[in-house]
């Protein structure tokens, strides 16, 4: 273990001094976090990436250090608070956000269900392994023809006897073809229901998806069902409606508002690294206002989204935390995120769109970021109907 | 087996770090401390020696307030409890000093083994393991790289610049660790959990049963004199090949007395 937690950045970038608000757990979980990226992410991430994989034994790693499911309690899972699993989701996404993904997929979207609706037996086949990262989870939700509007999904399940015979297709699942369970939502007649469906159940196939320009260091598939069959213990008994999985998105969203604040660090370290050091006219280009004045707003862009990050996470601790709060968070802190990694891009010039630099991988990801989870213009729609009363959705 | 691992907490090793003009002393408190790096491998070794022989690790430091985060991180990696030894009497003490307050508490606490990192990253005297043990009368095994328990019987190997050699000894003794030992662990979450619930001994300058009058910076044995800033670093030399490159570059690395 280096003795410097770097990943850590460079330059001094916490002006408002965010990060003192930190309990000392908390800063020991963004050490510890740093200080793992740096020694086994931040040397290969760039290959990584431009391989289009991510490591499967990295999952047990991250279990040992505890990041599988931090924020739930019971079943080898840590039990820490929001802040902590913030800061955790930060320092992730500093590295990459496809790792950030991995976690916030295992936690957020995979484990989360089965630790709230799960049945006890679920709960125990399930959710040691996982936080063990022996088991990998995917969540399936999104389908080819039903994005935005999941609450139309054509995936069924339907009774056979005291089983059940599920059919449909997911598509754009994180972890989807190297999950030993998917938990996947499906029509029935009772409304939309979880289904935990493990690998090699007979009918289920899934496939990588390729050609991505984005998340590049994150697996992402398309899982089919032709008719598969399912016991009764399948079925999440806790919970019925489109409300399970929006619980979940509502737990992963959190993290990439904090994540997010790490991957443009990363970009405006970047930027302020290069302006320091690269000279054009006979002077380093950090000289130069227009320089300057990019980066001074990059600086303000990042503390906003930093305080915005901290002050839910406080409000989810106390547990007053609202969906509309977490779509305010979700589409400003992105927002804010993406323009500082094209900005960082313009800044380090022709590296900046190579891989020897972190900016371009940073910004291409962040498209994906921009998009899952509900995309900005969804948030817009949630935060308008706020405002004026009125669903504009459809 | 009762082992403690004695830990300092130093300021980052990256940080700009700087003397006080008014008394000579490190600035500590503008630069964030962390574990002494060595001291992580000590820590590990400890750790893997009670989970070997079913031993328990206590964590005893010397240190301001702010030394209870490298305490807190210590036992998040495993380290079963802690003390403490803290008070504003204690300030500025030298080695010879620190030594004194640690034997006193070992003396008291207890000791089968007392694992410490070969030297630490600010004053780098690499002396601490050697005044421990002599003021204990147990024998000092230094600079392992390797570290055996059986029984009582204690073997290591001392690192080197040949390669090693081995050392053996009886417990209870004390051990210094080089870099080469081991491979730290991170602390774990539920480490970090586990560790909020660890008790922690705070031992004050009277409870040790030294005189405030033989600790401290006034009392010290050690003084700094003076100090001065490290020259600036200077520019390299370029050697431009003009078809006699390798002449020239070899010629520079003699000179510098490399080959
Ligand atoms: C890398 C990656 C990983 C993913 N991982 C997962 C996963 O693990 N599990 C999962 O279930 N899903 C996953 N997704 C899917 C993701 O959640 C969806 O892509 C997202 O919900 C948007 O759906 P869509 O792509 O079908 O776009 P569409 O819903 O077709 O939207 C296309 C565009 O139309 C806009 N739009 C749609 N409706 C409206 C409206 N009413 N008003 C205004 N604008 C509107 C959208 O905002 C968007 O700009 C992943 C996606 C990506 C890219």
């Amino acid at each position: 273990m280096p003795a410097h937690p770097a990943g850590q950045p460079g330059h001094d970038l916490d002006l408002l001094r965010v990060d003192q608000q930190l309990s000392s757990d908390e800063a020991l979980v963004r050490d510890t976090v740093r200080a793992f990226t740096a020694e086994r992410v931040m040397p290969h991430i760039a290959d990584w990436f431009e391989a289009g994989t991510l490591p499967r034994e990295l999952a047990p790693e991250l279990g040992k250090l505890g990041l599988l499911g931090m924020h739930l309690t019971g079943y080898g899972c840590a039990g820490m608070g929001p802040v902590a699993y913030g800061v955790a989701c930060r320092e992730l996404e500093a590295a990459d956000s496809g790792l950030r993904s991995l976690v916030s997929v295992q936690g957020s979207l995979a484990m989360f269900p089965i630790w709230k609706y799960g049945s006890p037996e679920q709960k125990d086949e399930w959710l040691p392994r996982m936080a063990a990262g022996e088991a990998i989870g995917c969540f399936g939700l999104t389908e080819p023809d039903h994005g935005s509007d999941p609450s139309s999904m054509a995936t069924r399940a339907v009774r056979n006897g005291s089983d059940w015979l599920l059919s449909g297709s997911k598509m754009w699942i994180t972890n989807g073809s190297v999950a030993d369970i998917a938990v996947v939502w499906a029509q029935t007649q009772e409304g939309i229901r979880g289904f935990l469906v493990p690998r090699g159940a007979r009918g289920f196939t899934s496939r990588a998806i390729h050609k991505k320009m984005s998340l590049r260091a994150s697996i992402t598939a398309e899982l089919h069902f032709d008719d598969v069959k399912l016991p009764a213990g399948a079925m999440l008994p806790g919970v019925v409606g489109l409300k399970g999985p929006l619980s979940c998105l509502t737990e992963a969203r959190f993290g990439i508002i904090w994540g997010v604040t790490g991957a443009a660090r990363a970009c405006l370290d970047a930027a302020v690294d290069y302006a320091r050091t690269r000279e054009q006219f006979g002077k380093p280009i950090g000289g130069f206002q227009l320089t300057q004045g990019k980066l001074a707003w990059m600086l303000a862009d990042l503390s906003r989204a930093q305080l915005i990050a901290l002050h839910l996470g406080r409000l989810k601790e106390a547990g007053e935390l609202t969906p509309e709060q977490v779509s305010l968070g979700k589409m400003s802190n992105v927002r804010a995120a993406i323009e500082i990694a094209r900005q960082a891009r313009t800044i380090l010039g022709a590296n900046g769109i190579t891989l020897e630099y972190p900016v371009i991988r940073h910004a291409n990801n962040l498209e994906s970021v921009l998009t899952y989870e509900g995309t900005e213009e969804i948030h817009a729609l949630t935060l308008g109907q706020v405002l004026t009363g009125i669903p504009a959705y459809r | 087996m009762n082992i403690v691992v004695c830990v300092k907490q130093v300021p980052d090793t990256w940080a700009e770090r700087t003397l006080r003009p008014e008394d000579s002393r490190l600035d500590r408190a503008s630069v964030d401390g962390v574990i002494n790096e060595l001291d992580e491998y000590a820590i590990e070794e400890g750790l893997r020696l009670a989970e070997a022989h079913e031993g328990e690790v206590t964590i005893l430091t010397m240190g301001p307030d702010k030394a209870s985060e490298s305490i807190r991180k210590a036992l998040s990696m495993g380290a079963d409890k802690a003390v403490h030894v803290i008070d504003d009497g204690l300030a500025g003490s030298d080695a010879l000093q620190t030594s004194a307050v640690l034997a006193q508490v070992l003396g008291r606490i207890g000791f089968d083994l007392v694992i410490l990192g070969a030297e630490s990253t600010d004053a780098r005297m690499g002396v601490m393991a050697a005044m421990l043990a002599e003021r204990l009368g147990v024998p000092q095994v230094s600079l392992a790289s390797k570290v055996e328990v059986d029984g009582t019987a204690l073997r290591i190997h001392r690192q080197r610049d040949y390669g090693y050699d081995k050392v053996e000894a009886s417990l209870p003794a004390v051990i210094s660790v080089v870099e080469k030992i081991n491979e730290p662990r991170y602390p774990s979450f539920k480490g970090i959990m586990a560790a909020k619930k660890k008790p922690v001994e705070t031992v004050t300058l009277a409870d040790t049963g030294l005189d405030a009058g033989q600790v401290g910076l006034a009392a010290a044995a050690t003084e700094v004199v003076s100090f001065a800033n490290r020259p600036p670093r200077q520019a390299g030399t370029v050697v431009k090949d003009e078809g006699d490159g390798g002449t020239k570059a070899a010629e520079f690395l003699a000179g510098q007395k490399f080959i």
